[in-house]
């Protein structure tokens, strides 16, 4: 596993609202996390898991604290650049898995490239190249509404991967799949995301996929409470299931 | 990603349809009904427009338009002709009679007198017979509708009496005149003919017709006319336009007619807009997820305008396809002859379009453009 760090959060806070209505989702999140690795955000609903995830792409600011992505202060970057930096270093895969009903599963996956003026055809060309190590390389030309859970999911990881970012942030990919396709899906997001040259952050509360994890940081009411590194020392093919058990009591 | 807009679009099928079907509907309506009121209103100048051989119309200093006329003393005429840089200036009578046909059927006919000697405004569009035959004594020239008005379901033939105010006419020529504003008939006789068919009044000069000399300008020689005579003179083209604004000023049509499309303008932005708006907001979660993966806002602005444009341009070209179907139709209609899709009225209902469409989309880009891209986590 590489050592170096992709993404240092430091003393991160986040409000919301003001005066009498002010919430803070965020109380001093310190985190590092490592490329190479798969770090699950974890903790239950409302403790801050979705506002740090957003806070580290670059979609919230946060109201203090430094956040590092990839060596840049990303919040410290002017609106286009930040936006740039984003559509080429970031990938995405989303709970509910945001792929667009009237493009085809191909189309859907090339959209990262689209938007970063590849023309159609090679765009396309690629995303079935992808679609096919994914798995699901015979229904490139489906819809999203003829796909199944899995394989949409699967399509918006294709979408999440095309571009090659650097760091890729999965918001509860599993949670709107049964327990085999989650597996499934975490298991190819170990095989293809996880590389010396990316860092990966799951957020979940689906404890049947920590298996999958190299660092586990768990949060509550907007801090990082614990965090356990070197679970799966970079090795992605399979699952301890006597360290994962262990795990599973820890949590 | 304009394939990704389009196809956005496109993809909705339901919607889509609905959105070119209502703005194929506001052009429809726009281009129709603008073309009709300007072809109505285009018709209040029609004896003046079929006058081709004189620029200046000459009348009372208090005349509106060409139906209000109030009778000149001849000696007006010989003022006019004094005038430096007249070439020539000759009587115009009209007057209204009733016009009988054998077997009773009437109707109140446009009766143009030209001048005895000159036939000038003379209508130079035959469909039967010959304008010079009006040399003959008791001979009128009749336009076709008028002829149809008063024989109906009768082929066109020259030599048929009509009764003029019980004073016996020849028909010796079928004309091809402009429509009137009123469907009345429209006939030409020699100015001492019409006279007698109208003849009340003491005196029944109309109107004088004048033609300037080469080189002088006709707006310069009908001030000049004005100054030295008291008398009104109007270039034709004044005069259509006095025409027309005297009826939009005095009637109730262009009421009628910018209801119809301002209701037009209305559905159209309303219909489309609120359509185009669902159709975003059950986007929503999908423009959020491109926010996110970095599409930027000016992109997504572009793809909306995008998706609006090309209904837009759908909608008005299915439309203007529509009106001038509907004009081609229409075209030999006795009633609504003359009546064309103007040109005029296909830009500016164009225009019209890329209102309707851009206020259509600027509610769906605010919407987007506010969305925050870290919503799509939410769910």
């Amino acid at each position: 596993m590489n050592t170096e760090i992709a993404v240092e959060c430091r003393d991160v806070r986040k409000e919301f609202g003001n005066g009498g209505g002010k919430v803070l989702a965020l109380r001093g999140v310190d985190l590092d996390v490592r490329y190479g690795a798969m770090t699950l955000l974890v903790g239950p609903s409302g403790c801050g898991k979705t506002t740090l995830l957003s806070v580290i792409a670059g979609l919230l600011n946060a109201s203090a604290g430094q956040v590092k992505v990839l060596g840049e202060e990303i919040e410290r970057l002017p609106g286009g650049r930040q936006i740039a930096f984003r559509r080429k270093n970031l990938g995405f895969v989303f709970q509910q898995y945001n792929l667009l009903p009237a493009l085809t599963a191909a189309e859907n996956a090339a959209v990262p490239l689209l938007a970063a003026g590849v023309p159609r055809l090679r765009a396309v060309r690629k995303a079935k190249d992808l679609l096919s190590t994914l798995g699901v390389g015979e229904r490139a030309s489906a819809l999203p509404k003829e796909l199944s859970g899995g394989q949409q999911q699967r399509v918006a990881l294709a979408r999440a991967l095309i571009h090659e970012p650097r760091l890729l942030v999965c918001d509860e990919p599993t949670a709107a799949l049964d327990a085999e396709t989650g597996q499934a899906v975490m298991g190819l997001l170990a095989a293809q995301a996880v590389r010396p040259d990316r860092a990966v952050i799951v957020v979940t509360h689906d404890n049947r996929i920590f298996s999958f994890a190299d660092t586990i940081a768990r949060m509550d009411d907007g801090q990082i409470v614990r965090v356990e590194s070197g679970l799966r020392n970079g090795n992605h093919g399979g699952v301890d299931s006597a360290r994962e058990s262990e795990r599973r009591e820890m949590l | 990603m304009n394939f990704v807009a389009l196809k956005m679009l496109t993809g909705d099928r339901a919607k889509y349809l609905g959105l070119v079907f209502t703005i194929a509907f506001c052009t429809f309506l726009l281009e129709n009904q603008s073309s009709i009121f300007a072809g109505i209103l285009n018709r209040t100048g029609s004896q003046i427009a079929d006058v081709t051989d004189a620029d200046i119309w000459v009348m009372d200093a208090k005349t509106e338009y060409f139906e209000q006329t109030k009778a000149l003393k001849d000696t007006d005429l010989t003022r006019v002709r004094g005038v430096e840089g007249v070439e020539w200036a000759v009587k115009l009578f009209k007057g209204n009679p009733v016009a009988r046909t054998l077997n009773g059927k009437f109707d109140v006919a446009i009766c143009l007198g030209l001048d005895d000697s000159t036939l000038a405004g003379a209508p130079r569009n035959m469909l039967l017979g010959s304008w010079e035959r009006l040399r003959e004594p008791d001979s009128i020239v009749i336009d076709k509708a008028g002829y149809v008005l008063l024989f109906p379901g009768e082929p066109l033939e020259l030599d048929r009496t009509v009764e003029l105010n019980d004073h016996k006419a020849t028909i010796v020529g079928i004309s091809d005149a402009s429509p009137p504003f009123a469907s009345y008939p429209v006939m030409h006789t020699r100015y001492s003919e019409a006279v007698n068919f109208v003849g009340r009044e003491r005196t029944q000069l109309s109107f004088i017709l004048v033609r300037p000399k080469p080189a002088v300008d006709p707006l310069t020689l009908s001030a000049r006319i004005e100054n030295q005579t008291g008398l009104r003179a109007r270039t034709s083209d004044q005069f259509r336009w006095d025409c027309v604004v005297y009826y939009l000023r005095n009637t109730g049509i262009p009421v009628n007619f910018g209801i119809t499309i301002t209701i037009a303008l209305i559905v159209g932005i309303v219909v489309a807009g609120q359509t185009f708006y669902i159709f975003t907001i059950e986007n929503l979660k999908q423009f959020g997820a491109l926010k996110a993966i970095g599409v930027t806002n000016l992109r997504i602005t572009a793809m909306i305008m995008l998706q609006a444009l090309t209904v837009g341009a759908m909608g008005f070209s299915i439309g203007s396809g529509l009106c001038a179907g509907f004009f081609a139709i229409t075209l030999n209609n006795l009633a609504t002859r003359h009546l064309v899709l103007m040109w005029q009225t296909v830009i500016g209902t164009g225009l019209a379009i890329l209102l309707v469409v851009t206020l259509a989309s600027l509610i769906s880009i605010r919407r987007v453009l506010v969305l925050e891209p870290a919503a799509v986590f939410r769910g």
